[in-house]
Parts: C-alpha cells; structure tokens; sequence
C-alpha cells in the first residue's frame, strides 16, 4: 500500500507520461482538436501541392490570377486583388472576434461570449456570400467569353478590346492571346483558328476560358474545400451561440467548448493565408 | 486530488473537473489579440501593395511566401495560443510538417522535370 503510493506520487509528479494526468496540460477534447487539424492541414496541403505541380509543369501556358479575378462589387473594369484583399480582411476579422469570444469566456462573461460569437458567425456568412460572388463571375466568365480549339487550346481576346457583344457579333478580329500569354496580330492565323474554334464562355469542370481547364478545376476543388470548412465552422458556432444563450456553458462553469471551436475557426482562417497567396498573390 | 484518481479509477477524465481553465484572467491577453489582428492586416495590405509594383516575379514569389509563413505563425502562434502551450505539444504538432516539406521539394522537381520533357520536342 505504501509502495503503491509513492508509486503514483512519483508518476503524478516528475513524468508527465506516468499517468493521472494530461501529459500536455490540456484537455482531451483540445488535444482530439489539435491533432484532427493536424490531419486536416495534411489534406490541405497535398490538395495545394498538386496545384502546385500542375503548375509547375505547366507553367508557360498557367492562367494569369490578376487576369481571371479582377471584379469588385459595383466598380466597373479591371481591379484585380481588392475582392479577394477584402474577404481575407473579413476572415481575419472574425479569428479576432472569435479570440475574444474565447477570452470573454476566460473572464466567464457569457454575455460578452455570446456578442463575440454573434459577430464571428456574421463574419463567416460574409466571407461565404463573398465566395459566391467570386464564384459567379468566375463561373459566368467576360461577356466575350473565348475560342477553344478542336485540341483544347484556349485563344482569349484582350481585355482593352471594345467589346462588340452589345452590337450582336461576338468575337472582335484584331488580335487574339495564344495560351502562352502571347498576342497574335496576323490576320492569317487569326482566320485560320478562328475557322475550327469553338466559342466558350466561362469556367466550369470541363472548360475554362481563362486558359488550362485545371486552373478552374483546382480552384472550384480548393477554395470549394474550404468554403465548406467556413461553413462547418458556421453551423458549429451557430450551435454554440444558442449554447451559450442558453446558459449552458455558464452552468457548467468554464468555456471550454468555446476555445475547442476557436482552434477550427483560426484554423479555416489559417488555410485561407495559403490559399489566398498560391491562388492570387504568386 | 486522490479522491478524484479514486472515483475514475486513475483515468484522466477532461472537462468534468475543469483543470485547465486559467484561475486568474490576464488583462493584457486583449492587447495581445489586437496587436496581433494590426500585425496580419499590415501585413495583407502590405501584400496586395507589393503585387503592383515591377520587382521581378521570383523576388515576388519568395516575399508573398515568406509574409505568408510569418501570418501563419501569429495565427498559430497567437489566435490559436500554441506559443504558452507546453513545448511538447507544439512539437508533436509542428514536427509532422516535415513530411510536407519533403513533399514539396519532391512534387516540385518532379513538375519541373515533366515540364523540361513536354517542352524539349516542341
């Protein structure tokens, strides 16, 4: 009995891994979060790479981003970077009134809990109602829209030329952007691939009029990922909100539940660092 | 503290006698987010600057992807709180990302060799 003692006082005090104990000092549920997000930046970071190395080798021929997004709401003409400036802004934002939704909760303040938590859901459905907005246009494509060849080649128009759609005749003449980002100006070939190509208009899984139909695939794929993470993350705080109105947390005593939600939602926020630089900064 | 051992047969049962939760609130823990929140939005604007300037596209490349590591350190770091975790924690999250590195490395040269073979016969 007295060994036995000494026993667990030995394991409870000097090694962490003797038992009785968080060897991390954290609780299972925070260490079941840390490590699920372990495995999830895993998925999100093999998803990017092969981005990555599609890219890679097909660089010569790679959509331009500063080309394929470039509208902001009620702004006409080219502004690439602002939209996508913006919904990082708003993502950034509601990691920080989620932080202080978990600090209210360290001071036990369940009214500050629950007003933090009601501006990180706020945020959230901004950011997702941005994505679908950027998703339209990308999905819609430019009035004009693009040639692809018999092969799969996509030959654009240039984003200066008059647009003639409104007079009924689509596709202006004077020149055309090769896949390789090259302007052609010789009316010959003009007319020799605007023989055999095939109008296209927009982007989906099988077409892009941007360029490389994996360009649109990757993006619709990656940002598509993570748009439903944000809205897991939604529908999470939306549950813990009414939690918390409803005093359970209070009850129980501590807000552990909040910093357990607070690691997903810095954590979609994280993706969204890497996700805004390989897709639209690089 | 025995009686607890007791009671679940010396398994560490989590949440139900909140041990984790700090006893004394810390002020300055406020600062803190909002210092952080001013570092990562400069440094986003900062980005989106840069991007119209003409400096070459590999000076570009190496900037964008060293701004980006360091915002995801102050996320990391700051938001998600794992700077005042224990070392071993941060070590057991962060070590794995080694694999990813090499995996990097290896899709890149990968992609850089196929792209050297689809453009030799053209």
């Amino acid at each position: 009995m007295a060994a036995e003692a000494t026993l667990a006082h030995e394991n409870s005090s000097s090694n962490p891994w003797g038992g009785g104990k968080s060897p991390y000092g954290i609780s299972w549920g925070k260490i079941m979060m840390w490590f699920f997000l372990v495995s999830d930046a895993f998925t999100f970071s093999s998803l990017i790479i092969a981005y990555g190395s599609y890219r890679h080798r097909l660089t010569q021929i790679w959509p331009t981003a500063n080309d394929v997004f470039t509208h902001f709401p009620f702004v006409h003409g080219h502004v690439p970077l602002a939209y996508v400036g913006l919904m990082t802004f708003i993502l950034i934002m509601s990691s920080v009134t989620m932080v202080l939704a978990v600090d209210a909760g360290h001071r036990r303040d369940n009214k500050s809990v629950a007003v933090w938590m009601g501006l990180t859901i706020i945020g959230g459905f901004m950011f997702l109602g941005s994505q679908a907005w950027e998703w339209y246009n990308f999905i819609s494509g430019t009035p004009d829209g693009a040639l692809k060849m018999p092969t799969g080649e996509i030959y654009r128009f240039p984003e200066n030329a008059p647009s003639l759609h409104a007079s009924g005749v689509h596709a202006p003449d004077w020149s055309l952007i090769a896949p390789n980002h090259k302007v052609i100006e010789d009316r010959a070939e003009i007319a020799r691939i605007k023989a055999v190509a095939q109008p296209i208009h927009g982007a989906n899984l099988t077409d892009n009029e941007y360029g490389h139909p994996l360009f649109a695939d990757f993006f619709f794929f990656i940002t598509g990922f993570h748009g439903f993470h944000v809205f897991s993350g939604v529908v999470i705080n939306i549950i813990i909100f009414f939690n918390v109105l409803s005093g359970v947390y209070s009850r129980r005593g501590h807000y552990e539940q909040i910093e357990k939600t607070g690691l997903y939602w810095h954590f979609v926020d994280l993706v969204w660092v890497f996700v805004f630089t390989f897709f639209y900064l690089v | 503290m025995a009686d607890q051992q007791h009671e679940t047969h010396g398994y560490y049962i989590g949440d139900m006698h909140n041990q984790f939760v700090p006893e004394h609130y810390d002020p300055k823990n406020r600062g803190v987010i909002w210092r952080t929140f001013w570092i990562l939005l400069i440094i986003t604007i900062g980005e989106v600057a840069i991007a119209f300037t003409s400096l070459s596209k590999e000076l570009l490349e190496f900037i964008f992807i060293t701004l980006t590591i360091v915002k995801a350190y102050f996320i990391v770091a700051f938001f998600m709180h794992l700077k005042h975790e224990k070392i071993s924690l941060a070590y057991s999250i962060l070590l794995p990302f080694v694999l990813i590195i090499y995996l990097i490395a290896m899709c890149l040269t990968e992609a850089n060799y196929l792209n050297l073979w689809d453009n030799m016969f053209k």
